[in-house]
C-alpha cells in the first residue's frame, strides 16, 4: 500500500491548451498576435525556462495562435504563457484576454485533434493546416521544447488527421473557385487530359484556375491578353501559346475549356460567335468559365446544345453546396477523434511512476509464477516446505531486482521529470499489452 | 422449367434493388451485389431457356410469353456486357428493373407456345430472332443511356447540381457508350434483317412483302441509320443524339409491340397472346 501513499509526490502533470482562433478572435487581434517563426523561437524558449512548464509547443497560422504545454502546475503556466504573449507582442493582456480558450486534459487533446485534422479550421476539410502544424512541431523539437508526452500527442493527431481524411469525405469536394471549376470539367468531359484551354485576361482568380488546370494535366495552352506583351509573358509562364485578341473567335473552334477574367465591361465571346463555332467543332463541348465581374462571357450561351458557362456566382454556390457536404462528413470526423482521445488518455494516465511500478511488478510475479509451477511440477520429491522454499527464493529475487529501478524512477525531481524513462520502462517491458 | 423461371425473376428483382440501393446510398457492396446477381439470373435464365429449347426443339419465340422472356434475357446479357467494357455501373439502375418488369409482365401472360411447325429449325430464323433482339437489347441500354444523358445535362446546365450530378458519370462517357450501344444495335439489327430476308426468300420466294412489320422495321432501322449518319457527317453528338436514341426506341417498341395489335401480318402469330 506504499505506493498509494507516494502518489500524490508523482502526480502527472496536466496537458494545458491556450490560445485564439478565428472563432473568438477578430482578424485585427489575430494579426496583432501572431508570431513569425523566429519570434515563436524566442518565446518557445522562454516559456520552456519557466520551472512550471515541461513541455511547450506554439502554434500560429493566420487562423490562430495557440500554446500546447504540459505543466505541473496549470494556473500558474497560464499565467506565464499570458504574460510572455503579451510582452513578445506589446500587446497588453486585457486586449486579447477575452478572446482566449484554455482547455485541459482530455479537451485539450480533444482540440489538438480536432486542429490537426481541420475539423476545427475556418474551411472545414481544408489540407494547409496539417503542414503548418507539422512546421511549428519541428521547430519545437529542434530547440527541444518538446518531450515525451508533446510528441506522443501530436504523433497520434497526425495519425488521426490521416485516418479522418481516409475515412471520411471531409476533403473530397471542391472548396475553391478553380478544384470547383475542375470539378465540373471533369462532369462534361470525364478526363481533362487532352483538352485545349484558353485564359483570356490576367487576374489572380484566373491565374490559380489554371494552375489547377495545369496541375491536372491538360492539353494544349492558349493565353490571350488586349496588351499583347502581358499574354506573352503569361503564355510563357504555362508554357503556352499567346494569341491576338482578334483571334479569340477563330480560337473558340479548337479550345473546350474557356477561362476569362478580363475588365472588360462588355461580353467578350457572344452567343452568334459561339453558334458558329460550335458548328464548326461539329457540336463537341465547350466549357466556358467566366470569373469576370462584369461578366465577359454571354450568359445565353449556356442555352445553346454542348455548351455550359459557369460565372462567379455559379462556381460559388457550386461551393456552398459542398461546404455543406464537408459538413456532414466532419461529424464522423469527430468519432473517430473521440475514439482516440480515450486510447491516448489511456497511455497517458499510465504514464504515472506508480502504475508503471506495479505493472512492472505485476508482469514478473506473473512470469516467476507460471515458470516455478512448471518447475516443481517435474520436482516431485520435493516436499510442500521445499516448494515453499523456492517460491520464497523466486519472489526474494524479484526483489532484489526491482529495488534499483523502483528507487530510480520514484527519484523524481522537478526539473528532471522522469516521463521519458517511465515510457521507455513501458515500451521496454511490453507494459501497454 | 417453370421454377427456373421464377428463380429467374427473384434474382432479377434483388439485383435491380441492389442497383437502386446503390444508386442512394452508393455503396459499391450494392453494386457488386447487383451485378452478381444479375449474373446469376442471366445464367439461370439461360438454363430455362436451354432446358425449353431442348424440351420442344424450338427456339423459345412462339408466342409473346417466350419472346419477352427472351427479350429479357438478351437484355441482361448485353447489359452485363457493356457494364464488362466500360465500367458504366449507374445503368444498372435502368437495365436491371427492365428486365424484372419484362419478366413479371410475361410471366403474366397465357403460356399456350404456336403449334410447332418446321418453321421454327431453320437457321436463317433462329440467326434472324437472336440478332434482332439482342439488337433490340443495345438499343434499349442506348436509350436507357440517353435518359441519364438528358438528365445529367440538365443538372449541369441549370446549375442545379441535385441528387444526380454526383451520382451520374461524365457527359463524355454516357455519350460514347450511347453512341457504342447504337452502333452494336444497329450491326445487330441490319443482320438480322438480312437473316430475316435470306428466310422470307426461302419460305415464301419473296425478299420482302410489304408487311407491317417489315414497314416498320425499315422505319426503325432507317431512324439509327440517320443518326449514326448525322453523327459521322456533322456531328451530332450529345443532346441531339440522346433525344433521337429515345425517339428510336419508342419507334422500335411500336415496332415489337404496336404492329402486332393495331396492325395484322405474318409476325402477328408469334407475339400473338
Amino acid at each position: 500500500m506504499k505506493e498509494v501513499k507516494d502518489k500524490k509526490d508523482f502526480a502527472l502533470p496536466e496537458i494545458v491548451l491556450i490560445g485564439l482562433n478565428h472563432k473568438t478572435a477578430s482578424v485585427e487581434l489575430r494579426e496583432c498576435i501572431a508570431f513569425s517563426e523566429e519570434e515563436a523561437a524566442t518565446t518557445l524558449e522562454a516559456l520552456h525556462g519557466h520551472p512550471v512548464i515541461r513541455e511547450v509547443i506554439l502554434f500560429s497560422t493566420c487562423n490562430r495562435v495557440e500554446v500546447l504545454l504540459v505543466s505541473d502546475n496549470r494556473s500558474e503556466a497560464v499565467e506565464t504563457a499570458k504574460r510572455l504573449i503579451s510582452e513578445y507582442k506589446t500587446a497588453p493582456i486585457d486586449s486579447f484576454d477575452d478572446a482566449l480558450y484554455i482547455h485541459v486534459g482530455d479537451k485539450a487533446i480533444r482540440h489538438i485533434f480536432r486542429v490537426v485534422s481541420s475539423l476545427d479550421s475556418m474551411m472545414v476539410g481544408e489540407p494547409q493546416i496539417l503542414g503548418q502544424i507539422k512546421g511549428a512541431y519541428r521547430a519545437a523539437t529542434e530547440i527541444k521544447t518538446s518531450g515525451v508526452i508533446l510528441n506522443r500527442l501530436l504523433h497520434r493527431a497526425f495519425a488521426v488527421a490521416k485516418r479522418i481524411r481516409t475515412e471520411t469525405g471531409i476533403g473530397d469536394h471542391a472548396v475553391s473557385i478553380s478544384y470547383a471549376a475542375i470539378e465540373l470539367g471533369r462532369k462534361i468531359f470525364g478526363t481533362l487530359g487532352e483538352k485545349k484551354v484558353l485564359l483570356i485576361g490576367a487576374g489572380e482568380m484566373a491565374e490559380l484556375a489554371m494552375e489547377h488546370l495545369l496541375r491536372n494535366s491538360v492539353g494544349e495552352i492558349f493565353v490571350s491578353n488586349r496588351t499583347f506583351e502581358r499574354g506573352l509573358e503569361l503564355a510563357r509562364k504555362f508554357n503556352g501559346q499567346a494569341i491576338q485578341f482578334e483571334e479569340i473567335e477563330n480560337c473558340l473552334q479548337c479550345v473546350d475549356i474557356i477561362i476569362s477574367s478580363t475588365g472588360s465591361p462588355d461580353f467578350i465571346i457572344t452567343r452568334d460567335q459561339v453558334k458558329k463555332a460550335i458548328r464548326k467543332r461539329r457540336n463537341c463541348p465547350i466549357f466556358f468559365i467566366d470569373i469576370a465581374v462584369p461578366r465577359d462571357i454571354d450568359p445565353k450561351i449556356n442555352r445553346l446544345t454542348n455548351t455550359y458557362v459557369y460565372d462567379i456566382d455559379d462556381l460559388k454556390g457550386v461551393i456552398d453546396e459542398n461546404i455543406k457536404d464537408r459538413n456532414r462528413e466532419a461529424v464522423k470526423g469527430e468519432r473517430i477523434i473521440d475514439e482516440n482521445v480515450i486510447q491516448f488518455r489511456h497511455w497517458y494516465n499510465n504514464l504515472d511512476v506508480v502504475s508503471t511500478i506495479v505493472a512492472l511488478r505485476n508482469k514478473l510475479d506473473d512470469i516467476a509464477r507460471v515458470e516455478t509451477k512448471k518447475t516443481l511440477q517435474s520436482l516431485n520429491h520435493l516436499s510442500e516446505t521445499d516448494c515453499e522454499t523456492i517460491r520464497r527464493m523466486t519472489n526474494a529475487f524479484i526483489k532484489k531486482i526491482l529495488h534499483d529501478p523502483t528507487l530510480f524512477l520514484k527519484s523524481h525531481t522537478k526539473h528532471d521529470p522522469k516521463t521519458i524513462c517511465l515510457d521507455v520502462t513501458r515500451k521496454l517491458f511490453k507494459l501497454d499489452e | 422449367m417453370e421454377i427456373f423461371i421464377n428463380l429467374t425473376i427473384l434474382f432479377y428483382t434483388v439485383s435491380a434493388t441492389g442497383y437502386v440501393s446503390y444508386l442512394f446510398f452508393q455503396k459499391k457492396s450494392f453494386h457488386k451485389s447487383g451485378y452478381y446477381l444479375l449474373v446469376a439470373g442471366f445464367v439461370c435464365h439461360f438454363t430455362a431457356l436451354g432446358y425449353g429449347f431442348i424440351e420442344s426443339g424450338h427456339l423459345p419465340v412462339r408466342d409473346l410469353r417466350e419472346t419477352l422472356m427472351l427479350t429479357a434475357w438478351a437484355v441482361a446479357g448485353v447489359f452485363l456486357a457493356f457494364q464488362y467494357k466500360f465500367k458504366l455501373r449507374i445503368l444498372g439502375i435502368f437495365a436491371a428493373p427492365l428486365t424484372v418488369l419484362i419478366m413479371v409482365v410475361a410471366s403474366q401472360l397465357p403460356n399456350d407456345p404456336l403449334q410447332a411447325e418446321s418453321l421454327f429449325n431453320s437457321f436463317w430464323l433462329i440467326f434472324h430472332v437472336l440478332s434482332v433482339l439482342i439488337g433490340d437489347a443495345a438499343f434499349a441500354l442506348a436509350c436507357g443511356v440517353g435518359i441519364l444523358y438528358l438528365v445529367q445535362e440538365h443538372s449541369i446546365k441549370t446549375k442545379n447540381r441535385g441528387f444526380f450530378f454526383k451520382r451520374l458519370p461524365s457527359l463524355e462517357l454516357l455519350d460514347s457508350t450511347g453512341y457504342t450501344c447504337i452502333i452494336v444495335g444497329f450491326t445487330l439489327l441490319t443482320m438480322g434483317l438480312i437473316g430475316g430476308i435470306v428466310f422470307a426468300k426461302s419460305i415464301w420466294g419473296r425478299f420482302w412483302n410489304w408487311d407491317p412489320k417489315e414497314v416498320w422495321t425499315g422505319i426503325t432501322w432507317l431512324v439509327y441509320a440517320v443518326l449514326i449518319q448525322q453523327r459521322l457527317t456533322m456531328g451530332w453528338r450529345g443532346r441531339k443524339a440522346a433525344i433521337l436514341s429515345i425517339i428510336g426506341f419508342a419507334i422500335l417498341l411500336f415496332t415489337f409491340f404496336g404492329v402486332n395489335f393495331l396492325l395484322q401480318g405474318h409476325h402477328g402469330e408469334f407475339t400473338k397472346f
